[in-house]
């Protein structure tokens, strides 16, 4: 019972959106699973890479790099896959990348303690100089991406099909959601991790190898950014084209912020997101209003400063986020 | 680049003085790296900007073309004939001001990645005025239409500076999302309001032939106009009071907090002087060169900026030389495709390269050691 005294208001967000969710669904059928399953999956990659955020920042390491981070492996997934004919392979290369950039920004960052910031930014240039330099028009999946249906879970009304029905990457999108929200706030290392963002010092003098953790939580963290690329080039279309990402990693930034750096409310955020706009793209599409759809496509940016103004005074980030962490030097 | 004096902050781990070698270390070999060191805010560059040409060799071998030949065809395309000089200075004039965009910001702690949203603002607004205020002279129109693409990049950029002064929204992220807000609102003005009549593309009219800047023989006259900017900021920064207070707000928040810096203010005043640099750009870029607004024809040049700035580590006199390269590249890539079919994109991997071995600070360590001075200015984390 303590946990449910615990999370009182988040349950009961959670039970009145799961009621109005069926409320809808009762109502019309058709479109309330169309708009939740359009929610979804522009929410996988927010999700994978809100975690990303969540992990760097909570260990302490802002990371601007998700952009960058994301759009090197969707590339190397996409042409891995493509040139190999295994689809596999691609996953796996692609999930490489987003390690190999992971490290890139941790080594970058807590090794050399460079600018956090100017280290992301750097990383998402590069990432874009070199994407669009080795991409070649023309190459096609050998496949697509095998759908899983869960057992027993995939047979729930509306919740089912669009959450626990998908290709690999967005069932693996809830499990590491479920993974790192019970890793951080129940295990050890997660225990650690907060020490390590919040006060590194106090960290540091309980024996706690400051340095070694962020190092660790930011290249892992990468492998997250990695299937978000991934799941971007591969399961939710077969195709890759230069500046694919088109903000994705900042967009998780906010995600991350609005979700006040905690993976489950990350994950609702990102659906919210998801369904403002696929409302916006349905009022559109069947002329209730008459928007121009070059505004209707702005609306998770426009969506994301409004959120962020609102938001970003409220929620309180962890208190080293941002910066290096120099032994001794409190 | 007399950068030495002006970039160097307190960050929190200041380089230490030239401590004692090994023995091993024979007497004039330190002597000359002394000196060296003293210059490696030019050396680093440019020993970053060899390893990068040497990658993009490597990267044209790989294409089945000459690496000499592909350079020497970049370089002779941008710099050797009247024509690609002009265009070559043509392509740094708003690269100089988007880099001095950024530079502003980063001498405050501010990262405004926004200036290409700025920049497209400032083309926009340019093009706006150049259009409607057609049949009024040259001394009215032109100033006009240069003011409204100062205003137009200075406003939108003062919404990231409000949303970071009193909002604590980080400016990195406010200014990237006002960067697509910005394209798909200038796609959709220019698509419908501002479209030329009877025209399939997006683009606005011409604008009226006095608003035209015009060239002085191969130089632009935008370029010398972004050449004295250069010049006009490094003196603000340097020497005047509003100069110090932006350092000092860049340098230690609280220091300038107790010293009675308004801080907000400061942000604010910063942003807006970045965008106004940025739409600047932009409008010289409408009136100088494309002589209307269409969509992705200034594609690219806020994001150089960042490089630029990154490269010149935050020196507004040393953004000329930065956005020279930049200029040469950008302007030589189009011969280079047209002559041996390698891509454009091969500039921007070359620059990736420079910035990436700019910004971190391995390559001066192995180059100087303990002399190495740590990288570009310092940046602010979330909220504050």
């Amino acid at each position: 019972m303590g946990f449910v005294r615990a999370n009182r208001t988040g349950l009961a967000v959670a039970l009145a959106v799961v009621v109005a969710a069926y409320v809808a669904y009762a109502v019309d059928g058709t479109l309330t699973s169309s708009l939740l399953g359009f929610a979804w999956s522009f929410a996988v990659p927010l999700v994978l890479a809100a975690l990303v955020g969540v992990l760097g920042e909570r260990s302490g390491v802002i990371n601007i790099g998700i952009e960058g981070q994301m759009l090197g492996s969707a590339f190397v997934a996409f042409f891995a896959a493509a040139l190999s004919g295994s689809m596999l392979l691609g996953a796996l290369a692609g999930m490489g990348t987003g390690l190999l950039l992971g490290a890139f920004l941790a080594w970058t960052t807590v090794k050399w303690r460079m600018d956090q910031i100017i280290a992301g930014v750097v990383l998402n240039i590069v990432a874009t100089g070199l994407t669009s330099f080795f991409y070649v028009q023309g190459f096609t999946l050998p496949q697509v991406m095998p759908s899983i249906e869960v057992p027993l879970l995939s047979s729930i009304p509306l919740f089912g099909p669009v959450f626990f029905t998908g290709g690999p990457f967005s069932l693996f999108a809830i499990v590491a959601v479920l993974v790192i929200w019970f890793g951080l706030f129940h295990t050890r290392w997660g225990l650690r991790t907060r020490a390590v963002g919040e006060h590194p010092h106090a960290a540091d003098t309980a024996g706690v190898d400051v340095v070694r953790l962020r190092l660790l939580n930011v290249t892992l963290a990468g492998l997250l950014a990695g299937a978000a690329g991934a799941y971007l080039s591969m399961e939710a279309s077969s195709t890759f084209e230069r500046g694919f990402t088109a903000g994705r990693g900042f967009l998780a930034l906010a995600i991350m912020i609005f979700g006040a750096w905690h993976p489950g409310k990350a994950m609702l955020a990102a659906l919210f997101f998801g369904l403002m706009s696929g409302a916006a793209a349905q009022l559109q599409a069947s002329r209730v209003v008459d928007i121009p759809e070059q505004f209707v496509n702005l609306l998770p940016y426009v969506l994301t400063l409004v959120v962020l103004a609102v938001a970003a005074g409220r929620v309180r980030p962890p208190a080293a986020a941002g910066e290096p962490f120099v032994k001794g030097d409190a | 680049m007399n950068d030495t004096s002006t970039t160097d902050r307190p960050g929190p781990s200041p380089a230490g003085p030239p401590r004692e070698q090994g023995a091993t270390s024979p007497e004039n070999r330190r002597g000359v790296l002394d000196v060296l060191a003293r210059f490696q805010g030019v050396l680093v560059p440019i020993v970053a900007l060899l390893v990068a040409f040497a990658i993009g060799a490597a990267l044209i071998r790989l294409q089945g073309v000459n690496p000499a030949f592909a350079y020497t065809t970049l370089f002779r395309d941008a710099l050797l004939t009247e024509s690609g000089l002009l265009r070559t200075l043509q392509k740094a004039t708003p690269l100089i001001l988007s880099g001095l965009a950024v530079v502003i910001g980063l001498r405050v702690g501010l990262f405004n990645i926004g200036a290409q949203g700025q920049l497209l603002w400032g083309a926009i607004g340019a093009a706006y005025v150049g259009v409607h205020l057609a049949g009024a002279p040259a001394v009215v129109i032109l100033p006009a239409a240069l003011l409204a693409g100062i205003a137009c990049g200075a406003v939108w950029a003062g919404i990231a500076g409000l949303l970071k002064a009193y909002r604590g929204v980080h400016e990195v992220i406010s200014t990237i999302m006002l960067n697509s807000v910005a394209a798909g609102v200038i796609d959709w003005l220019v698509s419908f309001p501002l479209k030329e009549p009877g025209q399939s593309i997006p683009r606005s009219s011409a604008i009226d032939p006095a608003a035209e800047l015009s060239n002085l023989g191969f130089v632009p006259v935008g370029f010398v106009v972004a050449l004295a900017l250069a010049g006009l900021i490094a003196w603000i920064l340097r020497r005047t009071t509003a100069g110090f207070r932006f350092d000092t707000v860049g340098a230690n928040r609280d220091a300038a907090h107790y010293a009675g810096i308004r801080i907000p203010l400061v942000v604010t005043a910063a942003m807006c002087a970045s965008g106004a640099l940025a739409g600047l750009g932009g409008a010289i870029e409408t009136l100088g060169v494309v002589g209307r607004y269409e969509t992705g024809s200034s594609a690219g040049l806020g994001f150089d900026g960042i490089t630029i700035a990154l490269l010149a580590r935050a020196n507004p006199l040393a953004t000329i030389p930065a956005a020279l390269l930049v200029g040469v590249l950008r302007s030589g890539a189009a011969g280079l495709q047209f002559e041996t079919g390698i891509q454009p994109e091969v500039v921007d991997v070359l620059l990736a390269v420079t910035l990436l071995l700019v910004s971190i600070p391995v390559l001066a360590r192995v180059l100087f050691g303990r002399r190495a001075r740590d990288g570009v200015s310092l940046t602010s984390g979330w909220g504050s």
